[in-house]
């Protein structure tokens, strides 16, 4: 396998009146070819700016990627693309879904005159290639009678409806990579079942590279290869679907595990719950960020930011319990799985 | 009173007139009991009705037809004397935390408001409810004389949780309470209103989408499709033995956040959509995306009968 995308040392900060709020704060990470990256973690912790910041959809200023960062698609460095070539490096090779389908689309456009505004400016086709494409696009995501379709307003259909839209528009010009930032949070299970059923149909027919933004474990556990658990604008934990659900080792990721009621277990009982909220990015961060509302916290974890720890070629994970000095701790067995290894 | 059920819903019906011609019948002919210190939780996709049948048992809108009973009293035909004792033993718990606080009001002044009108406490005893109740749901008391904006979505539902409490009352209606929120700290509210439960007595009707947390709070639990209920029995039974097609189709639906077990799951497949509620389909309203749809279920709908003890079903297959 060949790695499509690199993000090396991604930081990424806001600059506002109350102060500059590190949103991001030197991640890095790549994805490989016709693979799917989760970023898992709660609101705020980094996950949509990263993804934005890849298309370099961040508005600059307030926004600020910092010097040193670097995202690379195919060994180019998209934050030295000048803006023609940011124009065709958007949709024709990374596009993106957004999350809430009620606002992403133009309610003042045809949906088909969405869809054909890429392939317009993108590939370059006529009016009538582009309206054809156009009903075959809507064909291929699945919405009956497309040919009326392509004339309706995106108000005229239901929120899976303009997911599936929304799909299209960003498959139009066939991308290597495809950006879903939370594809399915807005729409009810039955639905979120038929769209991400279509994304994985999609990945498979044209073996494009998916980085799946979400909060949702279960999501994640159905659709992801591999796994990046991120938390103030870090990244915690990283490693293959298996690693991250049978054998992780950070706190963090243990309690977004087991916070979650599951339908196969039995309940009343009290959910795992984590105290506290995280922390305020404008502040400056000392030791790790996890530290105030880590169980296992030690001294250290308050003065030093931990480093990575190589666990195999996949997994890392950072925190100063993977220490050798460090008391061993064992996994929560509500978790499952083995320990260490 | 000795009646175990607090509340009594028979044949509830709640329609909305859209524009000249059409009626969208948003809880249509539903009918069921909530049993004193029980939880019941109430699930479906969203425009199935459970939150305008919530708010219809609590009296915010006028029922079109059907009873409403509480305690024995049918709640749409209280005069205002029994209403405001009324509105003291059933509150509400609401889905957004950002919208249902008034943003000019401090913390004190939220949770106090519905004890000035209720409780008639002195000064001093307000202020010490107060605080009181802010412990209690796990904040301090300094957090009294703040504003809103000053929280976060987790602190702002724990004060909408304190809002509730205040008039002490004995049954809460919790309308999506957690699904604004972030996983950690849904937990977090889920724990705080179990406790709550525990400590005080009270009666919940539980209404959410999300089925796991569902599954996780409630005793009983009834499933909503376009404005009926379809499924109506235990927690347990209706996790490990849905009978309704639709139960079916929308508990496999969920996904597990476990990949093996996910891997060997046999996934229910529903086609389409939810149809309107404007034009729903004659008879049995599911039958369309329904792989077991028969002649009769075009024919007639379907009531809601006890197939096994305390287990309910609306459905012409049992």
């Amino acid at each position: 396998m060949s790695k499509i995308l690199e993000v090396k040392d991604l930081n990424v900060s806001f600059h506002t009146y109350a102060g500059e709020v590190k949103a991001v704060r030197g991640i890095s990470f790549h994805l490989e070819k016709g693979e799917t990256l989760a970023l898992v973690g709660e609101s705020g912790c980094g996950k949509t700016v990263s993804a934005k910041a890849i298309l370099r959809l961040l508005k600059e200023p307030p926004a600020e990627i910092k010097p040193n960062s670097q995202i690379l698609f195919n060994g180019e460095d998209v934050l030295k693309m000048d803006k023609k070539r940011l124009i065709s490096f958007r949709g024709e090779d990374v596009s993106m879904i957004f999350q809430d389908p009620m606002t992403s689309l133009n309610p003042t456009m045809t949906v088909g005159k969405q869809i054909m505004e890429a392939l317009r400016i993108h590939k370059k086709m006529s009016k009538k290639e582009a309206e054809a494409e156009a009903i075959r696009l809507l064909e291929l995501v699945n919405i009956p009678n497309a040919k009326a379709r392509v004339k309706a307003y995106p108000h005229e259909l239901s929120g899976g409806m303009r997911q599936r839209v929304m799909i299209a528009i960003a498959l139009s010009c066939n991308p290597k990579i495809l950006i879903a930032d939370e594809p399915t949070t807005a729409l009810d299970v039955t639905i979120q079942a038929q769209i991400m059923d279509l994304l994985n149909e999609l990945k498979q027919k044209f073996n494009t590279a998916i980085i799946l933004v979400t909060h949702d474990l279960g999501v994640v556990a159905n659709f992801a290869d591999r796994i990046q658990v991120m938390y103030a604008g870090s990244i915690v934990e990283t490693g293959t679907k298996n690693e991250i659900f049978y054998n992780s080792q950070h706190p963090y990721t243990w309690a977004l595990l087991n916070s979650v009621p599951r339908l196969d277990t039995k309940s009343k009982e009290e959910l795992y719950s984590l105290g506290g909220t995280p922390p305020d990015l404008i502040l400056p961060l000392v030791g790790c960020p996890f530290a105030s509302r880590c169980e296992y916290a030690m001294e250290i974890c308050l003065e030093q930011r931990p480093s990575e720890t190589v666990l195999s070629d996949t997994h890392k994970v950072v925190c100063w319990l993977q220490h050798p000095y460090a008391p061993k701790v064992d996994r929560p067995k509500s978790l499952g799985g083995g320990i260490n290894g | 009173m000795g009646n175990e059920n607090l509340i009594e819903v028979v044949d509830l019906k709640k329609y909305f007139q859209v524009g000249k011609k059409a009626i969208l019948k948003a809880v249509d002919g539903v009918s069921f009991n909530i049993k004193r210190g029980e939880t019941l939780g109430l699930v479906g996709e969203s425009g199935c009705g459970k939150t305008t049948c919530g708010r219809t048992i609590l009296g915010i809108y006028k029922a079109t037809d059907g009873h409403v009973f509480f305690d024995g009293r049918d709640v749409h035909s209280m005069n205002r004397e029994e209403k405001l004792k009324f509105k003291k033993r059933a509150q509400i718990i609401f889905q957004d935390p950002y919208a249902s606080l008034d943003p000019r009001m401090t913390i004190g002044d939220i949770i106090g408001e519905g004890m000035d009108v209720h409780l008639k406490l002195s000064h001093q005893e307000k202020k010490d409810r107060i605080e009181d109740l802010l412990r209690k749901v796990g904040l301090t008391s300094e957090h009294r004389s703040r504003f809103p904006h000053e929280l976060s979505g987790g602190q702002r539902q724990r004060i909408g949780i304190a809002r509730a409490l205040a008039v002490e009352p004995e049954f809460i209606m919790c309308d999506e309470p957690i699904s604004a929120l972030d996983v950690s700290i849904q937990a977090q509210i889920v724990n705080l209103l179990i406790k709550l439960q525990r400590e005080m007595g009270l009666t919940y009707l539980f209404i959410s989408h999300d089925l796991s947390m569902v599954k996780h709070i409630s005793d009983r639990v009834g499933v909503m499709y376009l404005g009926s209920m379809v499924e109506l029995a235990s927690n347990e039974v209706l996790y490990e033995k849905p009978l309704h097609p639709y139960t079916q189709a929308l508990i496999s639906a969920i996904p597990i956040p476990d990949p093996e077990v996910e891997g060997s799951r046999n996934r229910i497949k529903l086609e389409g959509e939810v149809p309107s509620p404007i034009n729903p389909p004659e008879g049995c309203k599911f039958r369309q995306r329904c792989a077991y749809a028969k002649s009769v279920c075009s024919e007639a709908a379907p009531k809601l009968k006890e197939v096994d003890k305390d287990h309910f079903v609306a459905c012409h297959l049992f």
